[in-house]
């Protein structure tokens, strides 16, 4: 794709029935026709019999309606919410292993950013951390430079606010 | 009586209204076949499963009725990939029931097991994995209301062997959600058909463009047509929704459509599109396309709408429901626009012609059958479209036409008139040669009373020919006519245009002696080789059984005019060479 095309990032969440396969109906569909992934998160809902896909997409903005039309399309889609303009919270969850000779500078660090270690081992520290995609992204910019060995990123997650 | 899975798959499949099933037997599905055994519901065992899956397809088409196809696991679900495929590029309603292994061996690399249900995901509109005896009666049902509702589709149901085996218990409850993510809109957005109707009264240069989604709105197509005086073009998927020598009628557009449609295509201020999706073999280059027009689409599926143009006013909705609310009693002329269509003036375009007697691979040594006569130089040879135009008068346009792919299936669709809607049988989205004999064989199992003609190459037939014997088991009197030119002959003309007459793999030879071959099926033959045999052949079409006709074509015969891939439509090469447009024909072709 050309640089001159200037990509969306949207969220959306696809509420799917839980049967089997249906992931794969919805990645397949992404493949098929060429839409960019950027992150995706599945799990249940309240609903045993529906789960719920958080699916965050780079597009150019006019396939993006295409996008959802298509997933429309897919006899186990239920409903598609576009969250990209929605008040919403969302989240991401992140660990992090790092080196931890530096093991007082970290904790104010993980302190400020109200990320948690889980871990303790005599060379290194596992830290947890949740958020937007922003926060998670400056915490391991901080703790990049004592030592990274391992990150591990869920996909996002979001829900719309309720109405007043 | 307790029944098992299988024996519930084919009461349900009656209770279904279904009259015919094709497929081909195997481990396991041996239960559904035993379950067949003895049954009311008539089985065509077709002679590969590819072949079954096609029979199924033209059978869909022809009637309108769900098709329905069996293969066992393994191979036989993978000899249907092609079928599926073809199906869900054409939207045609199609149920492919295939046995699994047993749910214990999933996932062993067992005998026989292949992931079908992976494989047709992306080739399916929908598909299962049923591994509980309980919910096939369910699942079955459901999968029927998927495929023959909105925009129609295939649906495959795998089945594992134990399911089909196992008693069905009547409690057997279902814990699934019902297609609440399902939904059919039939009705199109008032204000939208509203604003369409006001564009096409103030339009001055409206033109109707109808694709497949409109066969079964033909009625309401010709009153919108008749009523307004709006002139149609048809795409290859949509030929006979619209009377092929109505004088409204432009011919097909595209690649080798008419020089009328191409060039109202391109001067028409409103385009009404109708059940058709902008494909690229329809539109040439889309910036160009239909340029100085807003385009109102009509679409029962809504991701149609704005995927390859942006339509000015979107139309969701079933043909039939939105030409209802759409057409009113006024009457309009465009009297100026289509006399102006009628004198189009056509840009000299020429392209390049075979040079006579320039095949080079059939003069290479190596060639098996160096020996035989060079294959491509036949002595005799007869116009395709004198035997084409004759085979259309014959019958007065009532046929039913099946076409393969490549030169014969152009040829058939520029010179055989079709009347009627779901008459015109053919691979047009996946471009599938060797889907014409089998699905001649569905066709003709579907629409009994009316005559089915398949028009096919030596290419694409020798791709399903093992079907000949389908056709001689059950005497399926389908009329076989082969454009034998020796050749792979469209992709040869593509050969002569664009890679300078360079005919790599593309010479297909003298051989088989295919009257032989058919007779060796059992079905007569006839060979055309000139004029002086056109009586025999006029015969053979009206004969009571299946037919087999070869007729000898000159392997330099190519399609015109034609557009370049990738060009505008008014960028055609030999317009001038067009069929002859339904104003010029005579009324009473014979
Ligand atoms: C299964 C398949 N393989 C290859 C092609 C590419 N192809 C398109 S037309 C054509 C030639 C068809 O030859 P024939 O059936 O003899 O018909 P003709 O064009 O000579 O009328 C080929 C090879 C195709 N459409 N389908």
């Amino acid at each position: 794709m050309s640089d001159a095309i200037k990509l969306e990032k949207v969220i959306l969440a696809v509420l799917v029935r839980n049967e089997p396969g249906v992931l794969s109906r919805v990645t397949g569909l992404f493949t098929r026709r060429g839409y960019n992934i950027h992150s995706l998160a599945v799990g249940p809902t309240e609903d045993i019999r529906v789960s719920r896909i958080t699916i965050v997409i780079e597009e150019a903005e006019e396939r993006l309606e295409q996008v959802e039309k298509q997933l429309h399309k897919l006899v186990d889609v239920l409903k598609i919410v576009n969250l990209t303009n929605a008040q919403r919270v969302e989240r991401e969850l992140a660990l992090i292993q790092v080196n931890g000779e530096k093991r007082s500078d970290i904790l104010q660090i993980v302190d400020i950013f109200r990320a948690k270690i889980v871990d303790v081992s005599p060379r290194e520290v596992m830290v947890e951390v949740t958020g937007d995609t922003e926060k998670i992204d400056a915490l391991i910019q901080m703790l990049d430079g004592y030592g990274i060995s391992e990150i591990v990123r869920t996909g996002k997650i979001a829900l719309a606010r309720s109405n007043q | 009586m307790a029944k098992t899975g299988a024996e519930v798959l084919v009461s349900t499949l009656k209770d279904l209204d279904v009259e015919y099933v094709f497929g081909y037997p195997g481990g396991a599905v041996l239960p559904i076949y035993d379950a067949l055994y003895g049954s009311s519901l008539k089985h065509i065992l077709t002679r590969h499963e590819q072949g079954a899956a096609h029979a199924a397809d033209g059978y869909a088409r022809a009637s309108g009725k769900v098709g329905v196809v069996i293969a066992t696991s393994g191979p036989g679900a993978t000899n249907l990939v092609t079928g599926l495929a073809n199906a869900y590029m054409d939207s045609v309603p199609m149920v492919a029931i295939t046995g699994q292994v047993q749910s214990g061996l999933i996932g062993k690399d067992s005998f026989q097991e292949a992931d079908v249900f992976g494989i047709t995901m992306p080739i399916t509109k929908h598909n299962y994995l049923i591994k509980d005896e309980n919910k096939i009666e369910a699942i079955l049902k459901e999968a029927f209301y998927i495929a023959s509702t909105g925009r129609p589709g295939p649906v495959l149901v795998d089945i594992t062997k134990d399911a089909l085996m196992n008693y069905v218990s009547k409690s057997g409850s279902k814990q699934r959600l019902e297609l609440q993510g399902y939904r059919v809109l039939k009705e199109g957005h008032p204000r939208q058909i509203a604003i369409a109707r006001k564009l096409i009264k103030e339009a001055n240069k409206p033109l109707i463009y109808a694709g497949g989604g409109a066969q079964d709105a033909s009625k309401l197509l010709l009153k919108l047509a008749e009523n307004f005086n709006i002139p149609v073009t048809t795409t290859l998927m949509g030929i006979g929704a619209f009377p092929g020598n109505h004088e409204l009628n432009l011919g097909m557009l595209g690649m080798h459509g008419t020089p009328w449609a191409n060039l109202a295509v391109q001067n028409c201020d409103l385009l009404i599109a109708i059940g058709a999706r902008f494909d690229d073999r329809v539109t040439g280059a889309l910036n160009k396309f239909a340029e100085k027009a807003k385009i109102v689409h009509i679409d029962i599926d809504a991701a149609e709408i704005g995927k390859n143009v942006p339509a000015y006013v979107p139309i969701v909705g079933d043909a039939n429901t939105v030409l209802t609310e759409l057409i009113d009693d006024t009457r309009l002329s465009h009297k100026d626009w289509i006399l102006e269509i009628q004198n189009f003036e056509f840009p000299a375009q020429t392209a390049k012609e075979p040079k006579r007697g320039d095949c080079v691979n059939c003069t290479e040594p190596n060639m098996h059958f160096a020996e035989l006569p060079p294959p491509c130089r036949q002595k005799d040879s007869v116009d395709p479209k004198v035997v084409l135009e004759l085979a259309s008068s014959l019958f007065k346009n009532q046929l039913i036409v099946a076409t393969d792919v490549g030169q014969n299936q152009m040829w058939a669709a520029q010179y055989i008139k079709i009347e009627k809607p779901r008459s015109f049988i053919t691979s047009g989205g996946l471009g599938t040669m060797g889907y014409g004999l089998p699905a001649a064989i569905g066709a003709q199992l579907g629409r009994p009373k009316e005559q089915v003609v398949l028009v096919t190459g030596d290419g694409s037939i020798q791709m399903n020919i093992q079907e000949l014997a389908t056709i001689a088991a059950y005497n399926i009197p389908v009329k076989v006519v082969l454009l034998n030119n020796r050749v792979l002959g469209m992709v040869r003309q593509w050969q002569t245009i664009f890679y300078n007459g360079r005919y790599s793999q593309t010479c297909t030879g003298s051989i088989p002696d295919f009257c032989a071959l058919a007779n060796a099926y059992s079905i007569p033959s006839l060979r055309v080789k000139g004029l002086d045999d056109l009586d025999e052949f006029k015969v053979a079409l009206k004969a009571e059984g299946p037919y087999f006709i070869e007729v000898a074509v000159d392997p330099d015969e190519s399609v015109w005019p034609m557009v370049a891939p990738g060009a505008s439509l008014c960028e055609m090469f030999h317009a001038s060479k067009a069929p002859t447009p339904s104003w010029q024909r005579g009324q009473n072709d014979e």
